[in-house]
């Protein structure tokens, strides 16, 4: 449930808000239905891990992935384009897990 | 402790986002970057695009229509001038935006606002060279004229209009990556981009390594070795050509000229290779009846391209070719009336003066026997992450003291830069060469094309025209300073007036010519005139090996067609190994080569003198003459000094004509070396060192192999360029491609009554690395192929060639 709370208005806010609005959909969402630190921060990584997946193959699909397969060559890796996804997948994971995790504590330290 | 685990975790968030849109060092903001919601992958065009677009943007005055076709190149159809040039920078903007933003920014010495104190030399230099002055001088002159006025205020709202409706996920890659944003266009940056064709063309200089070399050797050896009329040469106005015109008297030479020149005194870097080709034949060499003409530009080759390609119609004009980045009009292109071009022509516009302070205050230089007050000018340069940096600059009338003291002068390069000099460079001037353009791309006629030239200041171009009245011609124009034989050669004495610029060659004695009886035109940036021209332009031009190549093919050429002209323009022939490979085959004494050397000089003599990609004979001779020419020359070599060495032209003199010259002898040895010695032992090292990096001769030893060409970013990020690729040419043959350095656009157009052009460039029309079109026409280029333009006669004529449509209203 969280999951897809977080997915769904995190996809919507990504067409005309910050990327890192994210996060602070994530906090909320958490602050308000998450359950367990562990269930929090996982619903928040896998959510916006899979939102970022989404969003990056949206664009990069029909390029034929030109740009991610120039992009890769500016970062001391391997040239595969899909490492660049990987990377891009995890960073927003990593914010989504950290800002659910951060709302489920927070909504814990104030209830008794 | 609940709450402590709360604030710990929320501060841990906060710091990651913190930290992913934080620039470390050179590394960008990574979350900035990479998110998918507005970080570079937003950049990834889709191969998809809309096929019609309506936008409304003001500041239009009518409706415009532009059609694009299958490279993505915009023909642009607008109810009046002032929404013609508005499309132009809308358009350019749209594909081009970063490349016209650092551009200019570094022509303007602001390159450390952005990525801080390591640009700090380079924007010095350019503040020191007086390009933003210059820029400054130059808006003047065009703002003053209200016709140019409305073109680039035009431009320049196109830009902005652009600009204003982009948000940030849109913003080119390049913005991403360095984290900064976008800034307002101004009309300055117009002129900034002419500064900059002035640098890369004509601000380069070698009178500081001249004037070393004048105290090193001596006036004798200086004469003798540097003389001020190459060996081989074909001009560009065909020798012989009268001069009808009553010449100004020349200047005479300032005392300490006469003096530096015959001893009795002992006084206290220019880019080689630099050029480019054009040519036009009339009607009757070609097939049709009707002049073609055709030009290839040599530059140092970038993406995003150089050039924007593009068709442009309004009421007074239809004209297609190419545009820079940030300028208003076409540069080189054609009409339905005429077609021109431009090559460089290499005078001599930059001096350098020594000058002699009062005193430390350096307010006051010592100037006609008297002493005269200095103007201070100070640049302001902003660095990104710490204080301004003052940088006061001192003029003189000449112009800035690039270096006014050793410290001033960065560690690395910039070499060729005397240190307490003045500046006199053309690119300081107040000058309009917009209009030139603007009225060639409305050119009907020689006489417009003569008209149109007048306006032209810098950098001097051999500009070359040809007609549907089957004219041709070719002008070596742009303002030229009055002066006496060689000054400038040298550094001068800042304090006679002597060495003063002393006027102007007038525009209509520019050395021209019209329909010459040899039935062609032609330049490749040789001398620009014959021994008999009354004025002085340069002592030195670039060698004549392309120039002789081109004038032979077009002698004996009949019937040409487009095909003949772009076969020429791939022609690979080397007019040098033409002149020395047979002499230095003879001088070779090959009793004393070892077998596997033997090996290679069979290949090397069975050598067609073509610098294919595929010719093993190349990589050999070129190998060999580049290792001839550094011994011979040793002299000028470990030298503490800035020397300049002699030309390859000297050295081919040298090789035919001077076999026992001194100079053939080596400084270290106990032998006196002579020309069979240095040509033997010059051939036993190139091949020893082919036969060890490259193993035995075979694929690796072939041309496109060996030499190393490639086409960069312009900010040299791996992977946004195109990496090696494998091609013929070299730089003293027509397709003069080596390095990153080739033909940036070429082009081939047959005049007649429907006039049509061929062309391509390397890249591509978009900037975008994530575009379809950032290179989709490289392969043509490479290939040796050309594309034929599509030449519209209206908005509506029917083409399959057009994909799709753009229409902007107010």
């Amino acid at each position: 449930m969280l999951l897809l709370i977080i997915l769904i208005l995190s996809f919507i806010s990504s067409y005309f808000l910050p990327w890192w609005m994210a996060a602070a959909i994530a906090f909320l969402a958490a602050l308000f239905i998450g359950k367990t630190s562990g269930k929090a921060f996982w619903s928040g990584f896998v959510a916006i891990f899979v939102l970022w997946i989404i969003l990056v193959l949206i664009k990069s699909i029909p390029n034929d992935n030109i740009l991610a397969s120039r992009v890769i060559q500016l970062f001391p890796l391997p040239h595969q384009w899909i490492l660049l996804l990987l990377i891009t997948a995890l960073i927003g994971g990593l914010v989504g897990g950290m800002a659910a995790l951060s709302g489920v504590l927070t909504r814990k330290a104030f209830s008794k | 402790m609940k709450l402590f685990k709360a604030l710990f975790s929320i501060a841990a968030t906060l710091v990651l986002i913190w930290a992913l849109q934080t620039k470390f060092g050179d590394i960008p903001p990574i979350g900035d970057f990479l998110n998918p919601v507005s970080g570079f992958w937003q950049n990834a065009e889709s191969k998809n695009l809309k096929s019609d677009e309506n936008l409304h943007l003001e500041g239009l005055q009518g409706k415009v229509t532009i059609r694009f076709d299958e490279h993505r190149i915009p023909h642009i159809f607008a109810e009046n001038d002032h929404d013609l040039y508005y499309a132009q920078g809308y358009l350019t903007a749209r594909d081009r935006l970063w490349q016209m933003d650092i551009q200019t920014r570094s022509a303007a010495g602001r390159l450390s606002e952005i990525v801080g104190p390591k640009a700090l030399d380079i924007d010095r230099y350019h503040r020191r060279m007086g390009m933003t002055y210059g820029a400054e001088n130059t808006l003047k002159g065009m703002m003053k004229d209200p016709l140019m006025k409305t073109v680039i205020e035009a431009y320049t709202e196109g830009v902005n209009s652009y600009l204003h409706h982009l948000s940030k996920r849109d913003y080119p890659i390049e913005f991403k990556l360095l984290g900064y944003s976008p800034e307002e266009w101004k009309p300055i940056n117009c002129a900034y981009l002419l500064k900059l064709m002035s640098e890369t063309l004509a601000g380069g200089s070698d009178q500081f390594a001249m004037t070393n070399n004048l105290k090193r050797f001596g006036a004798k050896d200086v004469n003798d070795l540097f003389p001020d009329y190459p060996f081989h040469e074909d001009p560009i106005i065909p020798v012989g050509t009268k001069w009808d015109f009553k010449p100004l008297p020349v200047p005479r030479p300032s005392k300490d000229f006469i003096a530096l020149m015959t001893d009795t005194i002992k006084p206290k870097e220019r880019v080689a290779g630099i050029g480019s080709n054009n040519w036009a034949i009339a009607g009757s060499k070609s097939a049709s009846g009707y002049p073609i003409l055709a030009n290839d530009p040599h530059l140092n080759l970038t993406f995003p391209s150089i050039w924007y390609q593009l068709q442009m119609t309004s009421p007074t004009v239809n004209v297609y070719g190419v545009s820079l980045p940030g300028a208003p009009c076409i540069v080189i292109g054609y009409n339905q009336k005429i077609s021109w071009g431009v090559t460089n022509v290499d005078a001599d516009i930059l001096d350098w003066y020594q000058v002699k302070f009062k005193d430390n205050k350096k307010n006051e230089y010592w100037y006609n026997n008297k002493w005269n007050k200095t103007s201070k000018r100070v640049e302001v340069i902003n660095v990104l992450g710490q204080k301004p940096v003052y940088d006061t600059v001192i003029y003189t009338h000449h112009g800035p003291v690039v270096y006014d003291n050793v410290s001033q002068k960065p560690k690395e390069g910039h070499q060729n830069i005397p240190v307490g000099d003045a500046l006199r460079w053309i690119a300081h001037d107040e000058s309009d060469e917009f209009m030139t353009f603007y009225l060639l791309n409305r050119g009907k006629n020689y006489d417009d094309y003569r008209k149109a030239l007048t306006y032209f200041t810098a950098p001097a171009q051999n500009f070359i025209f040809a007609s549907n009245d089957k004219d041709i011609a070719i002008t070596p124009n742009g303002k030229m300073p009055l002066k006496y034989k060689d000054q400038g050669k040298f550094i001068m004495d800042g304090g006679d007036p002597a060495n003063d610029w002393q006027g102007w060659i007038p525009y209509d004695e520019n050395p021209t010519v019209k329909n010459p009886p040899r039935g062609f035109v032609s330049s490749a940036n040789q001398s620009s005139t014959d021994q008999t021209y009354p004025y002085y332009i340069n002592w030195r031009f670039e060698l004549y090996d392309r120039g002789k190549r081109i004038n032979d093919k077009l002698t004996v050429m009949q019937n040409a067609t487009i095909d003949s002209m772009r076969l020429m323009q791939m022609d690979t022939y080397s007019m040098r190994a033409h002149d020395v490979l047979p002499a230095m085959l003879q001088y070779l004494d090959t009793s004393k080569l070892q077998p596997d050397q033997l090996k290679v000089f069979q290949i090397v003599k069975k050598w067609d003198k073509h610098f294919a990609a595929n010719s093993v004979g190349a990589s050999i001779f070129n190998t060999w003459w580049l290792k001839f020419y550094d011994m011979v020359w040793d002299e000028f070599k470990n030298e503490k000094v800035l020397l300049n060495v002699p030309s390859f032209d000297r050295t081919e003199k040298l090789l035919l004509t001077e076999p026992n010259s001194k100079w053939f002898d080596l400084k270290g040895t106990a032998t006196k070396e002579t020309c069979s010695d240095i040509v033997l032992q010059a051939f036993v090292t190139a091949t020893d060192e082919l036969l060890k990096s490259l193993g035995e001769p075979g694929k690796k030893w072939e041309w496109g192999n060996v030499k190393d060409t490639h086409i960069n970013h312009l900010a040299n990020l791996p992977g946004f360029g195109t990496g090696h690729f494998y091609t013929g040419g070299t730089g003293a043959v027509i397709n003069a491609l080596r390095g990153g350095n080739g033909p940036s656009w070429r082009m081939v157009v047959q005049m007649g009554p429907q006039v049509t052009g061929y062309g391509v460039f390397p890249g591509g029309e978009s900037g975008n690395p994530g575009s379809f079109y950032y290179e989709d026409m490289f392969n043509t280029w490479r290939d040796g192929k050309l594309n034929e333009l599509l030449f519209l006669q209206s908005a509506d004529e029917k083409s399959s060639r057009i994909k799709s449509t753009l229409t902007l209203n107010k």
